[in-house]
């Protein structure tokens, strides 16, 4: 930290007087958001950012900005370019070419950290924190306060200054606990706290929110009101659009690695954003029309496990598309893995096709005609170490099977197929999945499981970190499956979605399902009642 | 902001510590479960001189699991702690026999020559990107073939130093307590256990090397200059290595150039048993300890029980999948 104290004084003696300038004002409020933007002045510029990986070029000529005190959002579909840019803002990637502009003086960013002394912080799309040490020792990580010679670290100053950035964002998290033991949410504000500790006046952060619930995403917002008065300039990389609306100054958007454009977030209708984002305007249907038929096809009765699942009974029919909603944290996961033979259950009966039969692991639930998407696909969906063509048909390698010989040209063809039909960003097939955009590893194991042909569908927040274009065109293909009379269960933390696709909706609140909801009457408020309705108050 | 929903339940309190407590205390109790057994069902087992032979027996292995506990917490794995071993008592030989130096010197060179090979273990693996398991492996033959080349494959003895014996089979603790009939060898690998778990969990280096086991691209992002600490965990397990290599020399009173292949299998055993994590991050050296102190207490019980000397090794095999066992179950319950 020493090293900062002396760059960053006679940075800001130099090309710009307005950025050293903290606003300093009470909490949140538009009122002190726009002083500071008033104030803000461009902190970080990039002017012409070209990068090319093998067989990619992810960005081309690449222009942005962002001024002190603002949040900026940066959108645009998956594999746009919008981490790679970022990674390039804070010295993670080296561009090709282009220059990199602080308080505007061109600089080098040879690594993260040339970037941090700088005050240039990233949060990542994937989470970077060790999981086996303390809150306090990631944040300090490498900067320890020594005592004795300066071998020891001195572990009561670390949780000292962890604590007191910790009540700085008006956080309560002990600083002593480890982070492997902490849900998203806490780990991400871990990273923030970080990215403040090397007292940031850039932070980008890359799809924060995916993996959060309402509250937290709220509390994130605060935290983030709270450092933009502060001076603090954010770029803040989404695919929710009401998120933009809600917190962003300004929206850059990105297209196949170009700028497209940036407007004030306030007056561009959100319309405009998706068509700069798409290239075209998205014609897609807001509710679901359609209805299952009769004919059952899974039924759940009086399923429990421990206090995750409290007498669940469910079914489904052929035809049928059922959303699952409720809060985080409401059981609605736990659900589809005990359907799925992933966790064993401690009592309840399962229903397929009218015949009881019991589940023991997922691959008899497979042998059954059931897959699962599941909502972490890092660690449970993807073999990131594997083609796109070997992840796509992972799930089906026995179909493609002759004599005891893999038939390569047909998995070739099936995933040239899924790679079209979905979108998928890749170079080829076979591509390593850990080099394709978040979003475009999502779509790698959608493919999987739409390629199994499996007769029920169980899919977990399938459209996470997904841009609105393949969501649509995800949204199509499930319905599309519905059509075909497979059996689907879609469970999405994302109101909108399960309105807009399911036939019919069962809330969970606590284990328990609270209610069932016509889909093409019910509406947000509906679910929202039924998703709070807990067991004591009712 | 009210972050009270945030989430109640989790962050407080660390799960992870008290399973690695729990662990430890697992591997205790089994040992004094051991030493209890013994005791009742084999005379002449809870002798004196018995509970000494058994320290001695403990001191090599030992030491040479903390040796590997700062690898294996790190990330990594080390075969050629055995040979090392080996190499180190041969050069401790060449200095003090063959040049005839004065004991700190050979003491010096030993550890030295342990921690410069450790060293070069980690630069294959840090810079040239080798995988531990392979680069160790052939350091485990290099340091095997240099050991019989120095000293012609012919045992070098240490009877012109006769203070060498000093660094195990003597007892300088009992001249002042003469009840305490513990061996040097055994107080060296006391001291190297206190100083390694020292800065393992309280200094800048300790701390590196778990980022470094824990999530090694965090560390990278977080401007962590990676490869030198994995260069210098390598160092010092090879330096510690060293250690090992004088106290069995002066067991032995002469430095075997055939021994020490097999040692490394018995000290990742050690470091399993005691509960550090194979897959890094993880892990105490007092755990080793007391794994190092369980498979000698095993070794030794059979014996004097008239078991066949074979079986020991079969039980230590199931020892190691039981103690594993027992840490998935465990952290499975956390
Ligand atoms: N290390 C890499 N090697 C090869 N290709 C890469 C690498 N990193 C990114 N790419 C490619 O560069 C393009 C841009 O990726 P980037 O991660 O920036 O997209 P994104 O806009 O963040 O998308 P998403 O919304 O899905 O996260 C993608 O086509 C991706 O596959
Ligand atoms: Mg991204």
């Amino acid at each position: 930290m020493s090293v900062q104290t002396r760059i960053l004084p006679t940075r800001f003696g130099g090309a710009s007087k307005g950025t050293a300038k903290r606003v300093d004002a009470g909490k949140g409020g538009k009122t002190v958001a726009q002083a500071a933007k008033a104030a803000g002045q461009s902190v970080v510029e990039l002017r012409g950012i070209e990068k090319s990986f093998p067989g990619v070029r992810a960005l081309q000529d690449v222009g942005f900005d962002l001024r002190a005190g603002e949040v900026h959002a940066l959108m645009g579909e998956n594999g746009a370019g919008k981490s790679t840019l970022m990674k390039i803002m804070t010295g993670v990637y080296q561009p090709d070419a282009g220059e990199i502009l602080v308080d505007g003086k061109a600089v080098t960013l040879r690594d993260p950290q040339a970037a941090q002394a700088l005050g240039i912080s990233i949060i990542h799309q994937e989470l970077f924190l060790m999981n086996h040490l303390s809150a306090a020792q990631n944040i300090f990580i490498g900067r320890e306060p020594r005592r004795g010679f300066g071998i020891f670290v001195d572990e009561a100053k670390l949780k000292r200054d962890a604590a007191a950035i910790f009540r700085r964002m008006k956080v309560d998290i002990d600083p002593a606990a480890e982070v492997g033991a902490m849900t998203v949410a806490r780990q991400q504000l871990v990273e923030i706290a970080k990215a403040l500790s090397y007292d940031a006046r850039v932070l980008v952060m890359d799809e924060p929110t995916s993996a959060l619930n309402e509250t937290e995403v709220e509390h994130l917002f605060a935290v983030i009101e709270d450092l933009k008065a502060h001076g603090v300039g954010i770029v803040y990389i989404t695919h929710k659009m009401d998120e933009v609306k809600r917190i962003a100054d300004r929206v850059t958007v990105m297209r196949d690695g170009q700028y497209i454009d940036t407007l004030p977030a306030a007056s561009t209708p959100m319309s405009t954003i998706i068509q700069l984002m798409v290239g075209r305007e998205l014609a897609d249907q807001h509710r679901a029309t359609g209805h299952g038929t009769t004919e059952e096809v899974l039924r759940v009765t009086g399923l429990n496990r421990g206090k995750a699942i409290r007498n669940v009974s469910l079914s489904l029919h052929r035809g049928e598309i059922l959303g699952i909603a409720g809060l985080m944290g409401a059981g609605r996961t736990e659900v589809a893995r005990a359907i799925f033979g992933a966790d064993p259950i401690d009592s309840g009966e399962i229903h397929i096709h009218g015949k009881a039969c019991r589940i023991g692991s997922p691959a008899d639930a497979v042998a059954r005609g059931i897959a699962y998407l599941s909502e972490d696909r890092k660690h449970f969906g993807l073999v990131t170490g594997m083609s796109v063509r070997d992840n796509v048909t992972m799930a089906s390698w026995g179909r493609f099977m002759q004599g005891g010989f893999m038939q390569d040209a047909a998995l070739g063809k099936v995933a040239e197929e899924y790679v079209r039909k979905l979108k998928v960003k890749t170079p080829h097939i076979h591509q390593e999945t850990r080099l394709l955009s978040g979003g475009n590893q999502q779509k790698v194991v959608i493919s999987k499981w739409l390629l199994r042909d499996c007769d029920i569908l169980i899919f977990d927040e399938p459209t996470r970190g997904i841009d609105v274009g393949a969501k649509a065109e995800i949204y199509r293909l499930l319905e599309e499956l519905a059509a075909q009379g497979k059996a689907v269960i879609v469970i999405s933390s994302e109101l909108p979605e399960v309105l807009r696709l399911s036939h019919r909706i069962a809330v969970m609140c606590e284990g328990r399902i609270t209610g069932e909801l016509d889909g093409r009457t019910a509406t947000q408020e509906d679910i929202m009642t039924l998703a709070t309705q807990r067991a004591n108050a009712a | 902001m009210t972050d009270t929903t945030v989430d109640g339940a989790q962050g407080a309190k660390p799960g992870f510590l008290t399973t690695a407590a729990l662990q430890k205390a697992v591997a205790f109790v089994v040992l004094v479960a051991l030493l209890g057994f013994f005791s009742l069902f084999a005379p002449n087992f809870a002798t004196g001189s018995n509970m000494v032979g058994i320290m001695q027996a403990t001191a090599v292995n030992g030491v040479l699991g903390v040796a590997v506990t700062f690898v294996i917490i790190s990330g990594g794995i080390d075969l050629s702690v055995g040979t090392m071993m080996t190499l180190t008592a041969v050069v401790a030989g060449i200095v003090l026999t063959n040049l005839g130096m004065p004991l700190p010197l050979g003491i010096l060179a030993a550890i030295a020559a342990g921690a410069f090979m450790g060293a070069v273990s980690g630069f294959t693996i840090a810079e040239l990107k080798i995988p531990p398991f392979i680069a160790t492996l052939g350091m485990m033959q290099i340091a095997r073939g240099l050991a019989l080349v120095f000293s012609e494959a012919k045992p070098i003895y240490f009877n012109d130093t006769p203070s060498y014996q000093l660094l195990s089979p003597v007892s300088s603790i009992s001249a002042i307590f003469p009840s305490i009939e513990i061996p040097n060898g055994v107080m060296i690998m006391f001291v190297v256990a206190i100083l390694s778990s020292i800065v393992l969990t309280r200094t800048i280096v300790g701390r590196m090397i778990f980022a470094l086991g824990s999530n090694e691209e965090a560390a990278r992002l977080s401007g962590i200059k990676v490869n030198r600490w994995k260069i210098l965990t390598y160092a010092i397990c090879g330096g510690i290595s060293g250690i090992a290599g004088l106290i069995v020399s002066s067991r032995l009173n002469s430095a075997q150039p055939a021994l020490g292949l097999g040692y490394e299998l018995d000290a990742i055993a050690a470091v399993v048993i005691g509960g550090t994590s194979l897959s890094g991050g993880r892990g105490t050296v007092t755990g080793t300890i007391i794994g190092a102190f369980i498979m000698s207490v095993l070794t030794n019980g059979l014996r004097v029980m008239g078991v066949q000397e074979e079986w020991k090794i079969v039980v230590t095999g199931v020892i190691i999948i039981v103690a594993v066992f027992i840490d998935i179950f465990l952290r499975k319950k956390s």
